[in-house]
């Protein structure tokens, strides 16, 4: 009997989850911090234990009518995509230790700690499944957690809840049909079996079926990215959540849209995926330019980053269905330096809207002179969205840029215009908020810079896309394999680089 | 003519036997047995019995000639001259029907809640309000007929299903809907509005059998016999004109969709489900919805199964507007258990879904897949752990001494009440076939045989008509959760044991259903196929 290492390492957050659920009040923060913390200690272990030669895969049968089974596997991409939830629920939990205490809020903070821990878990089994069934499951069972993450603790209507609902079960239910067309075609292949590595191979037929289940999925997986127009229910979900669970929205579970159209569209249907590619590319544009319109001219901060989020997704997608090595490479990487910097801009941004009262960026101004510190970090976290050199997001951006202008340099040429406008909307952003004149009502409001809770949550963060920037070798080295993998069995080629006048 | 005695196999047919000597004991119990010990008498008795009849089933439990290996079968399982038919599919559904009874006749024996009455009126016999029905409260009566009654129906419904022979249909059908016209008129609090149910779903009822019995004489007309061998054989070689056989098909199809809820038959689920006591409404949304589902899969795959390409598109046609008119309708609806009706309705069509496929071993299932009926089993069964279990949790929402089933009662619930709040949730989740629940797993596997039938359009038309349904759920659950807790809003009683039970079974079977299926499907899926003398 080997060790489940995954499940384990899945099932440790929900164990959590369950404990500070039956913990009393005060003690169920405490609970999930450990619990986290326990997860977070435990993933080194796991990778450890990988490298050292453990066998990590488990398959059980589950349901073995359709050919869906439990299984569980950590290739580059799952490793990055773990190690980079890990690290920001603890993270989340410090920076949202008060949510929830005074009877704010429609939940308790014992809920909120839990279903925290819920999505943590639910979305580690997502990026760790190697069944499309078990995938579908835990993709579809994250939205039940977060539901109520957005809707319960800022005493607004709900509706950005239930419009984060619906367009999540929307994707799911028509996802739900790609599974079933999936589950079908595989068992008239003879030998039914779900696992993605067989679905690969399982010579799919190329007809209008295939197309419509290929369809099925990118939908699914362009509302949750999300991408434009799929796109709407991000802003009012984010202006509607509390900055923690913004940022686990944008950084955790939107990812496994982008995660999702790897493992499955480029992984089982590259065929279909090199057919749709012309409207996919064209899409991301829309998405990188319109994300960035909307930023810059968004009065709300939640939303102001929500929609730089749509921008950056119009990039990882296009890094994705470039399909060169270093645009997948850069897109892989892109999906966690984005988690990393705009958890870090949603929380130190969540900060200061606590302190105001108001998200509105017109009643701000002159808070450096205040808060420094708040100041200072505002200005890291959104170069690092941006993309600035020396940040971890400069490197991916840099590699999706270079990968896609070797297949599609027409459309990197455009793209590249979508980092001035970031640009555009982080300085501008900052310039509003922090610099001129201290009006009296922030004076009034804001009285003190970040405490010492809040500088421990965004210092890892920090710390994290800094030392990827100087230092990207080790994540690339991780998901260079994966891309090499994918590459593969979508049957490409990186272009060959010709060389004008070259020798 | 002369009189042959039937040939009845006891042994085989003891499931049923022993529910409907149970029924009759219960008769004699209310007769023989003093007041005071009677009630726990008969719930002894009601409860007992389900629980042997189980054990009989799963003891014989491929004893008979069944199995995907061998589907043409000698006719081994023909009890009582042919007219009952016990194959796997009976079995299969005798398992959950008697499974489903027994929980709903528990939640019939709590006391605890209706501070120590049952959710039964004390006398029926009295006029409401009146000085007598008053009298009978406070003296501490109860009926305790609604344990035989609920037995009676049970048998009735384990026949329906086991059936071969088109008037054992019908006499099934009565016997087992007669005692829910009474159960349903039997409501403790507001009287009328049962009294009202019980006609309505009387006069109905009675004239849906009476459209069935009309389809019986077209079939028997037909085909010069009552069995489904005969009606069976008739359809391969006819030698009458089809359009009697067509009329026949359609008038019995129409009795078969009334007692499951399909529209344009549903208008007496909502009326019914929200007058009658809730633990009868609870057995009714889910042991009459098996049993009708079950009949009509025998008497369409196996009796008119030959007619399948007539009656598909007819078929499809019924689930694509159920599933939109249950969906669309409880959108609307500001009663939970008129919400839990018409999700029922919604439920039928979800059902009809992979009926329509009709994959089958006579339609070129594989050994390793799951089959139409195997699914249409695994459905009804995730589908009846929630809606129990939900309805068990409905009677727990009260105001001065009352159930409250209002939606606004239930504004703020699941926030004053966490733990029951997410009970109900899971249910919910379950019901809106959401994954980590049974009623996922029960999709899937449904519209899976639904497009092994060849039938991928109604997949698509059923996903999409899936997500409309998703917010009849999540209505309730937004109205729990994030309306602020009124004036209006109920509490919630401590449950006594019964409901206890009911509610801890109903939350293990939709998670278990929902996290481990693969012993279950196995399970069911080794007796779904229907001895048949001729394939489709």
């Amino acid at each position: 009997m080997i060790f489940p290492y995954l499940t384990v390492l899945a099932g440790l957050p929900l164990l959590g989850a369950l404990i500070a659920a039956m913990s009393k009040a005060k003690a169920a923060r405490v609970v999930a911090l450990v619990f986290s913390l326990l997860t977070l200690v435990y993933t080194g272990v796991v990778i450890w234990a990988s490298k050292s030669g453990e066998a990590i895969y488990e398959s059980f049968e589950w349901l073995p009518m359709i050919g869906a089974t439990y299984s569980l596997d950590m290739d580059g991409m799952g490793l990055v995509m773990v190690a980079m939830t890990v690290l920001l629920v603890p993270v989340v939990l410090i920076a949202e230790w008060k949510t929830g205490l005074g009877g704010k809020g429609r939940f308790s903070s014992k809920a909120f700690v839990a279903l925290v821990l819920l999505v943590e878990s639910f979305s580690l089994f997502c990026f760790l499944s190697v069944d499309l069934v078990l995938f579908y499951i835990f993709f579809e069972a994250t939205l039940i957690p977060m539901f109520f993450l957005i809707g319960g603790w800022t005493g607004k209507k709900g509706k950005g809840a239930i419009k984060f609902l619906l367009f999540g079960l929307a994707g799911g239910l028509i996802m739900l049909f790609g599974v079933i067309g999936t589950a079908v075609l595989s068992s008239r292949s003879g030998a039914p079996s779900l696992l993605f590595s067989d679905l690969a191979n399982a010579g799919l037929p190329g007809n209008t079926v295939t197309k419509v289940i290929f369809l099925s999925f990118f939908i699914a997986f362009a509302l949750k990215a999300p991408m434009v127009p799929g796109h709407i229910w991000l802003p009012d979900a984010a202006q509607e959540s509390t900055p923690g669970g913004a940022a686990l929205m944008v950084g955790i579970l939107d990812k496994l849209g982008t995660f999702g159209m790897i493992r499955v569209c480029i992984g089982i249907f590259p065929g279909e995926s090199a057919w749709a590619t012309p409207v996919i590319l064209i899409l991301a544009l829309v998405s990188i330019f319109y994300g960035a319109f909307a930023a810059i001219g968004s009065k709300n901060l939640m939303r102001l980053v929500a929609y730089t989020s749509i921008s950056h997704f119009g990039f990882m997608v296009l890094g994705i269905f470039a399909l060169t090595s270093a645009s997948l490479t850069g897109s892989i990487f892109y999906m966690v330096n984005h988690a990393l910097s705009t958890g870090a801009l949603y929380l130190v941004i969540g900060y200061v809207i606590a302190r105001r009262g108001s998200a509105d960026i017109g009643d701000f101004g002159g808070l450096a002179k205040i808060a420094p510190l708040a100041a200072g970090f505002t200005l890291v976290a959104g170069l690092a969205s941006c993309a600035l050199p020396g940040t971890s997001s400069f490197v991916s951006e840099f590699m999706v840029m270079s990968g896609t202008w070797s297949r599609y340099p027409w459309i990197a040429g455009i793209a590249a215009l979508g980092v001035v406008f970031a640009a555009v909307y982080i300085l501008w952003t900052y310039q509003r908020m922090y610099t001129g004149p201290v009006p009296d009502e922030v004076a009034e409001h804001v009285k003190n810079d970040l405490t010492w809770r809040e500088r421990v949550a965004l210092i890892p963060l920090v710390l994290a896309f800094l030392v990827l920037g100087f230092w990207p070798q080790p994540a690339l080295d991780e998901i260079a394999p994966t891309t090499d993998a994918y590459m593969v069995s979508a049957s490409a080629t990186d272009p060959a680089v010709e060389i004008e006048g070259g020798r | 003519m002369t009189f042959v005695a039937p040939s009845i196999d006891y042994l085989r047919l003891a499931p049923f036997l022993i529910i409907l000597g149970a029924a009759c004991l219960g008769i004699l119990v209310e007769a023989f047995v003093p007041r005071k010990p009677r009630f726990i008498t008969q719930i002894i008795v009601a409860v007992l019995a389900p629980l042997a009849a189980i054990g009989v089933t799963v003891w014989q439990w491929g004893s008979v000639g069944q199995g995907l290996a061998d589907p043409h079968a000698s006719a081994s399982g023909k009890v009582v001259s042919g007219t009952v038919l016990i194959d796997g599919p009976t079995q299969g559904f005798w398992i959950i029907l008697l499974a489903f009874g027994l929980i709903s006749v528990i939640l019939f024996a709590e006391r605890h809640v209706h501070s120590g009455a049952t959710a039964f009126t004390p006398m029926a016999a009295a006029i409401p309000g009146s000085t007598l029905e008053t009298e009978a409260a406070d003296a501490g009566r109860a009926h305790s007929e609604v344990f035989p009654l609920a037995l009676f129906s049970l048998s009735g419904m384990m026949l329906f299903v086991a059936a071969d022979d088109l008037l054992v249909l019908f006499v099934a059908l009565e016997i087992l809907s007669l005692p829910l016209y009474v159960l349903s008129g039997l409501a403790r609090h507001r009287r009328m509005v049962s009294g009202e149910a019980a006609l309505k779903y009387f006069l109905l009822g009675a004239a849906a059998s009476a459209i069935f019995l009309f389809g019986v004489t077209m079939l028997f007309g037909y085909s010069g016999g009552f069995g489904y061998e005969a009606v069976a054989a008739a359809v391969q070689s006819p030698t009458q004109s089809d359009s009697l056989m067509l009329a026949g098909l359609g008038l019995l199809a129409v009795g078969l969709l009334f007692k499951m809820g399909a529209v344009p038959f549903h208008s007496w689920v909502p009326d019914v489900y929200q007058g009658a006591p809730t633990p009868v409404t609870a057995f009714m949304s889910v042991c009459t919805k098996v049993a009708a589902v079950a009949g009509f899969l025998r008497l369409f795959y196996v009796c008119l199964g030959g007619m399948r390409w007539t009656w598909q598109p007819l078929v499809a046609g019924v689930a694509i507007l159920t599933m939109v008119v249950g969906a669309i309708i409880a959108i609307n609806q500001s009663d939970v258990k008129r919400v839990l009706a018409y999700s029922s309705v919604a439920h039928a069509g979800f059902v009809l879904v992979p009926f329509v496929g009709a994959y089958t071993v006579q339609t070129g299932l594989k050994t390793w897949q799951m089959s139409s009926v195997g699914s249409i089993m695994f459905y009804l069964a995730a589908y009846g752990f929630a809606t129990v279990g939900a309805f068990a949790l409905v009677t727990l929402v009260r105001s001065q001494g009352r159930e409250v089933t209002a939606l606004s009662a239930w504004s703020g619930i699941g926030r004053r009440h966490p733990w029951m709040g997410v009970t109900m949730l899971i249910f919910l989740l379950s019901l809106a076939g959401i994954p980590l629940t049974g009623g996922f797993v029960g999709k899937l596997v449904a519209f899976i045989a639904a497009w092994e039938g060849g039938y991928w359009w109604l997949t698509l038309v059923a996903v999409a008509l899936s997500l409309v349904a998703v917010f009849i759920y999540f209505r309730v659950i937004q109205v729990m959760f994030f309306r602020e807790p009124t004036a209006e809003t109920g509490t919630v009683e401590t449950p006594g044991a019964a409901t206890w039970i009911v509610v801890v079974v109903c939350l293990v079977g939709t998670l278990g259903l929902g996290l481990v299926p693969g012993p279950v499907t196995e399970v069911l899926n080794q007796v779904s196929a229907f001895l048949m003398a001729a394939g489709f």
